[in-house]
């Protein structure tokens, strides 16, 4: 069964809320029963997540009944979900009771659990879903983009054994949710700790609120998660004196920690005797693509570190030859179980199986230094993450565009900040609320600028160095 | 300036929010703009203003307009 959840004991917590609610695996197993008894195999779901149990539990039973999950966040732009309905045309959504987010309200609903309803959509769809697929996800979650990527059984499944193999999970861990369930990283602390049996936190309190605290504390959560804002936010929080006995290890991935904080953070681990573990994936490898070892934390910052357990990179130039030799950038190369499908754009390119035969080629530039470590130089592909989040700066540009017809655009910046310069003046406020609207993301990340014409060469094509 | 005046300015700052939506009932995720980087603005804003360094329990337990006025009595900064 999915992340062997049947071979657990069956009255062991699975997960517990911070409200008191828990569910044990057994549990899970029984409502993954009534969801295929009520719906059957191989349905289209949408599920719309919060860091609840409820929520949990429509995850794991779609996808553990056989139906295959698109996992979306419940605050998504409604816009957004309309369009994804009219794409792939699901036949069942969980979602929270209260949600009031689709247009259609005469669904019917199947079957409640906690905060949550099951409802039908479009029942009458048939949908011709691949065998092996299990999971959708969003690409970047935020620019609109209906492009989703396609993950399997096996590709979860090994993903999963890899990442709770290099971080020593076992039975005993209780990690507390940080980040939320339909990003592919905080996805992935849950699958992993499930397949080890161990217990989640769940919480939708964030970090900077003392009922996340205090839950951590009196469950005693053993492990923090972060993107590289969530770190720079701790540090602020004046984290390194917060007294907490029972955390044992601390992973960070979603972008790139600036060195100067991963050798604060490893420092700080070192003298606490906690394991800290700076990772590197992306969604198109399911979650996961290497981790730096946390012995080698002080000795190898800045680093991504090495390529998973069963994984293998590889550097190439811009000729598509194999780059032997260290400290040379390329592009990297992953092999591994864990590369997923493929994209889909469309409901019919739900019937596609495989089309990446297990290589993906990452869109970022790295170099490897003569003991095989891995270190990020850049990009390929015009995208920042802003707080963890993938956002394409073309992608923002079309929206913009497509919203304002009389005016120019050009999106540029650096992670955590995009700066839009437009060629008409007074929008600035409209254009921060739209794009911070369509986003989700603090306005902080964004700075709107006023110039009379975008620098173009003869081709018509942005000139983006002239920006910066 | 009153402290009420600089109070609130740090919060319009902070939180990159108009002047008139700070008020009572102002709360942690009620308006977009305070979320987690909203509210580190918000806390280095305050810090700023009242020329204060706050502890992260009161960073954490920092959850409302009003919230903020009792914490700051702390700081010896009545509002």
């Amino acid at each position: 069964m999915y992340l062997d959840i049947d071979l657990k004991e069956r009255n062991k917590t699975a997960a517990l809320s911070d409200l008191g609610n828990t569910i044990t695996y057994g549990e899970l197993v029984d409502v993954s029963g009534k969801i295929k008894d009520i719906i059957g195999e191989r349905n289209l779901v949408f599920v719309l997540c919060r860091n609840t149990i409820d929520s949990l539990v429509g995850y794991i039973s779609t996808v553990a009944s056989s139906n295959v999950a698109l996992l979306l966040g419940a605050d998504t732009d409604n816009d957004l979900l309309d369009n994804l309905v009219r794409t792939y045309k699901p036949q069942y959504i969980w979602k929270p009771v209260s949600h009031e987010g689709f247009k259609q309200e005469d669904f019917e609903c199947l079957y409640t659990y906690g905060d949550y309803k099951l409802v039908e959509c479009s029942v009458d769809n048939k949908l011709n879903l691949h065998e092996d697929l299990a999971l959708l996800l969003t690409t970047s979650g935020s620019t609109g983009s209906p492009k989703l990527v396609r993950q399997s059984y096996d590709n979860i499944s090994s993903n999963a054994k890899a990442i709770a193999s290099y971080l020593e999970l076992d039975d005993r861990q209780k990690p507390i949710t940080m980040l939320p369930m339909n990003y592919t990283y905080g996805l992935s602390v849950i699958n992993s700790h499930l397949l080890v049996g161990g217990c989640i936190l769940m919480t939708e309190y964030s970090y900077v609120q003392k009922q996340f605290w205090d839950f951590f504390k009196t469950q005693g959560s053993t492990s923090i998660c972060g993107v590289p804002y969530t770190y720079e936010i701790l540090k602020k929080m004046r984290f390194f004196r917060m007294e907490l006995p029972t955390l044992e290890y601390m992973t960070q991935a979603g972008g790139k920690l600036i060195p100067e904080l991963h050798k604060e953070f490893a420092q700080y681990a070192a003298d606490k005797n906690i394991r800290f573990y700076v990772m590197y994936g992306q969604t198109e490898a399911t979650a996961r693509m290497s981790y730096l070892p946390h012995e080698q934390s002080l000795s190898k910052c800045g680093s991504i570190g090495i390529a998973i357990p069963g994984g293998e990179f590889s550097l190439i130039d811009d000729k598509g030859n194999n780059i032997s030799s260290s400290n040379v950038t390329g592009e990297l190369i992953y092999r591994g179980q864990n590369v997923t499908l493929g994209y889909a754009t469309s409901s019919n390119d739900l019937q596609k199986g495989d089309e990446r035969g297990g290589v993906l080629a990452t869109g970022d530039m790295a170099r490897r230094d003569e003991d095989g470590y891995y270190y990020i130089v850049g990009r390929k592909k015009r995208f920042l993450k802003i707080y963890g989040n993938r956002v394409n700066m073309d992608e923002c540009e079309n929206l913009l565009q497509g919203k304002y017809l009389d005016m120019e655009c050009a999106c540029v910046g650096i992670d955590d900040h995009m700066k839009i310069y437009v060629t008409k003046q007074e929008l600035n406020e409209e254009i921060l609320d739209y794009i911070t609207g369509k986003t989700g993301l603090n306005r902080k990340a964004f700075e709107v600028i006023y110039i009379p014409e975008i620098p173009k060469n003869d081709s018509g094509k942005r000139i983006y160095s002239a920006l910066s | 300036m009153t402290n009420l005046e600089k109070y609130i300015e740090a919060f319009a700052e902070g939180l990159e929010i108009d002047k008139d939506v700070v008020k009572e009932g102002l709360e942690y995720q009620s308006i977009p703009q305070w979320d987690s980087v909203g509210h580190m603005g918000l806390v280095a804003a305050l810090e700023d203003a009242f020329d204060i360094m706050m502890d992260t329990d009161d960073i954490i337990d920092l959850s409302s307009y009003e919230k903020g006025i009792e914490i700051l009595k702390k700081y010896e900064v009545e509002i």
